[in-house]
């Protein structure tokens, strides 16, 4: 064969950035709003919670489990955060630091329940969701919490340069992200878990090391969000983040990680991300009925994955008859 | 001769990739005959199964049943054609009772309701006619081995199966248990259903088989009558397999000992072993599948719990409370489940290397490029791994170069004991040579090696010693100068 560009293969090795590419295009010629700089720094700042959790749900699902708690660990980052501003007159970087080591007990209590108490992933975390989320609103007894110093409104609402601080946030931690799973070996441990567990755990891993690394890291990042999240909307209010685990899950999922664990990249999920991002601040500049937009998200991930599938269908059998 | 025969094969042949699991089989069944098929592991007896049941479709080769030519057979006519497996893995839903499972699929219906009662009283029918008391609405999970296996025998009854074959039937039984079974398979050949019987046990052969089959290398052996063989013929019947395959020359080992069990015994099966292992030594595993090799080395691997025993390494006492406890104390174990248990087929040929030592190719915990590609480079070319990168993601290697990876990865490090759990299982004769001259050479440059095979000829031509195990403890020893096949299968049987 001869050496040179492939446009039929690179679609199917990176089919996600060109879905990707497609959706700026679409978006860029039908509203004449979404170009502009303003614009695009809002999408990318709308989009730095869900990619901030991403990185660590990514983790999650490659060693083939899943964290359904991350939405409830955003609230609860948060709340915790604000009670300890408000009520205890905490430090801020203080506050953030004891929110994010409650983040890091949920991680360690889900790997508990799934490698002590054996409970599937899917389990042990919608529990642990639907608890968590209580604890959230026993906590404020259902009330927002406000009032906090202006100097924490810098992490949600604060720029350097031109840049919106919660997009740097994301950024740095999709780059931790990144030398964490392709470069350091926990990284390595990672897939190996997802691909074959019983092969990993023959050749010295530490599976139950693993899945607390694992499920604690996704809490952290979950728990960041939480932070960014209370910054922003400079309350923390008790539903923050209902729901949130899904949209995480998709926009991990569309970007090529496999359910079942071990396969995907990162970089994949930086374009899941961008397109759930695009989709969405895209619809409202055009107006389109919010119900309409549900629909579309939904469709959107169906397509992407089936495609996908359907490729690896069809590379498999050329595979085969090769 | 040709008296009443319900079932003829002639010249089956069916292979698979980089194995000839069945070569031009012959194989006639009469009515009512209990029909006993042997041989070695790997002598094709499960694959000949597979085909008469329709798992498998034959190369070439036909199958005559009552006279009548089948082609293409599936699973769904087998049935239909009388046709009945009983495997020694139940295919018996756990949570539903007795009668759902013999109807299972079969389902008696009252409009568009299940009709339980009828089940229930035509499944009661059944055992009354077999003679074994089993009530039809308990439920399957709550049963024993031995009655699981009466379910299923009673469903191929309800079929009305006029061929019943049983993989194994007596493995996991106990011996009343066992007389009942004969019992039942007696009274069913009375009634003119005839059974293809299938055991390594050959002392039971004597009670219950008329005649007797023997494969071997996937061909067909002999065809012998009960009263006109004995055991010592039957096992010269076996063995005899042939390689194809030089083994490296042996070299005389050290007297230094690097590995010592002492009465090991875990829950339930290993009971004391005891074994030395030293330094440059191969020391050979043999035994029938499920006498306990893996076992042992799951053991001294820290797979499985130990109740009672030590293990020392150089006189030092340790205890591996798992794998990476094992590695640490020197022990390496390439298992036998190539697939399941060795290679990370998701990651590529670099990645696997990697693994298991990624220690040494880290720095703080971040994997060193360069490191890495030194290491990875050595073992590609050490092991003439064939691919077309390192990149390749080991999914699409060949079962033997799949295989050289899983060695590459555990000796990146330096352990002095490794354990190679069926090595060369599924793999073409020239990756098998490779495998076998590595294997030597790790034991001249100073570790000792445990050497676990089913194939008699690399185990004997491969081992200084062997060890032969028999359910679940070590039945004899033979040094490399009086080994024979004979000896292997006899210790391996079990003299009682």
């Amino acid at each position: 064969m001869p050496k040179g560009f492939n446009l039929l293969k690179s679609i199917r090795k990176h089919g996600i950035f060109y879905v990707c590419v497609v959706v700026f295009i679409f978006f860029a010629i039908a509203s004449d709003a979404f170009l502009s700089k303003n614009n695009l720094m809002n999408v990318a700042r709308q989009v730095s919670m869900l990619g901030i959790t991403a990185v660590g749900m990514t983790c999650v699902i490659l060693t083939s489990g899943i964290d359904l708690t991350v939405g409830s660990v955003l609230g609860l980052s948060g709340t915790v955060c604000a009670k300890l501003m408000v009520e205890a007159g905490m430090y801020p970087a203080l506050a953030v630091v004891v929110a994010l080591i409650v983040a890091c007990l949920c991680g360690a209590l889900s790997a508990f329940l799934i490698t002590s108490v054996r409970i599937p992933p899917l389990i042990a975390t919608l529990g642990l969701m639907g608890t968590l989320r209580g604890v959230i609103y026993i906590l404020c007894g259902g009330l927002p919490v406000y009032g906090f110093t202006k100097a924490f409104k810098v992490i949600g609402q604060g720029y350097i340069g031109i840049i919106p601080v919660p997009v740097i946030i994301m950024v740095v931690i999709f780059i931790i992200g990144h030398l964490f799973l392709n470069r350091s070996k926990y990284g390595r441990y990672i897939y190996g878990l997802g691909g074959n567990e019983e092969a990993a755990r023959l050749s010295g891993v530490s599976v139950r090391g693993m899945k607390y690394v694992t499920y604690m890291f996704s809490s952290f990042c979950a728990g960041i969000a939480g932070i960014v999240m209370l910054s922003r909307l400079y309350s923390a209010q008790p539903t923050t983040g209902a729901g949130f685990e899904m949209n995480v899950i998709t926009a991990v999922v569309l970007g090529g990680i496999s359910i079942a664990g071990g396969e995907g990249k990162l970089s994949g999920v930086v374009a899941g991300v961008i397109i759930i991002g695009i989709l969405t601040n895209g619809m409202i500049l055009l107006n389109i009925d919010s119900y309409w937009q549900m629909v579309v998200q939904g469709l959107v991930l169906l397509m992407a994955v089936g495609v996908d599938q359907l490729g690896k269908a069809m590379l498999h059998k050329s595979r085969k008859a090769a | 001769m040709a008296e009443n025969i319900i079932l003829e094969t002639r010249n089956i042949s069916k292979g698979f990739p980089g194995v000839q699991a069945l070569d031009n089989v012959g194989f006639n069944l009469r009515k009512g005959e209990v029909h006993a098929l042997i041989g070695e592991n790997g002598a094709g007896k499960s694959t000949f199964i597979k085909i008469l049941t329709g798992a498998y479709q034959p190369d070439s080769g036909e199958i005559i049943l009552n006279g009548e030519h089948l082609s293409h057979l599936n699973p769904h006519q087998a049935m239909g054609c009388g046709i009945s497996a009983i495997y020694q893995e139940f295919n018996l839903v756990p949570y539903l009772s007795v009668a759902e499972n013999i109807y299972f699929g079969r389902e008696f219906t009252k409009t568009c309701f299940l009709d339980m009662d009828k089940m229930n009283d035509s499944a009661s029918g059944i055992f009354d006619e077999m003679g074994v008391d089993i009530n039809p609405k308990t439920r399957v999970s709550e049963l024993s081995v031995a009655y699981k296996q009466l379910v299923e025998i009673g469903k191929a009854v309800s079929q009305n199966s006029r061929i019943l074959i049983l993989d194994e039937p007596t493995a996991a039984l106990t011996n009343n248990e066992t007389e009942n079974l004969f019992k039942l398979i007696k009274k069913l050949q009375s009634e003119g259903v005839s059974i293809i019987y299938i055991s390594h046990r050959l002392e039971e052969l004597q009670e219950i088989a008329d005649r007797i089959t023997v494969f071997r290398d996937g061909a067909y052996i002999d065809t012998v009558a009960i009263g006109d063989t004995d055991r010592a013929g039957l096992i010269s019947l076996m063995v005899g397999r042939k390689l194809g395959v030089d083994f490296p020359k042996p070299v005389k080992s050290s007297d230094e000992t690097i590995l010592e069990v002492k009465n090991l015994s875990t829950e339930g099966f290993l009971k004391n072993i005891n074994f030395k292992l030293n330094k440059g030594e191969i020391l050979g595993f043999g035994g029938l599948v499920g006498a306990g090799r893996t076992e042992v080395a799951r053991a001294i691997f820290g797979l499985d719990a130990i109740v009672k025993g030590e293990i020392f390494i150089h006189g030092k006492k340790v205890f591996n409370k798992n794998p990476a406890a094992a590695i640490a104390n020197g022990i390496g174990l390439i298992p036998e489940d190539r697939k399941d248990q060795g290679v990370l087929l998701n990651l590529s040929i670099r990645e696997n290397i990697g693994f298991t030592f990624i220690d040494r190719i880290t720095d703080w915990i971040i994997v060193n490029r360069k490191k890495e590609k030194k290491l990875v480079d050595e073992f590609q070319k050490k092991l003439s791994i064939k691919c077309s990168s390192t990149e390749q993601l080991v999914s699409n290697l060949s079962g033997g170069n799949q295989q050289k990876v899983v060695l590459a990865k555990w000796l990146a490090g330096d352990c002095e004991v490794l354990i190679f759990d069926e090595p060369t299982r599924g793999i073409d004769v020239g990756a098998k040579q490779e495998i076998y001259s590595l294997i030597r050479e790790l034991a001249e440059s100073g570790k000792g090696i445990i050497f676990i095979s089913s194939e008699m000829p690399e185990l004997i031509g491969m081992s200084e010693r062997i060890i032969v195990m028999h359910e679940g403890g070590i039945e004899g020893e033979l040094a490399a100068g009086e080994v024979s096949q004979e000896k292997i299968l006899d210790l391996a049987s079990g003299i009682n």
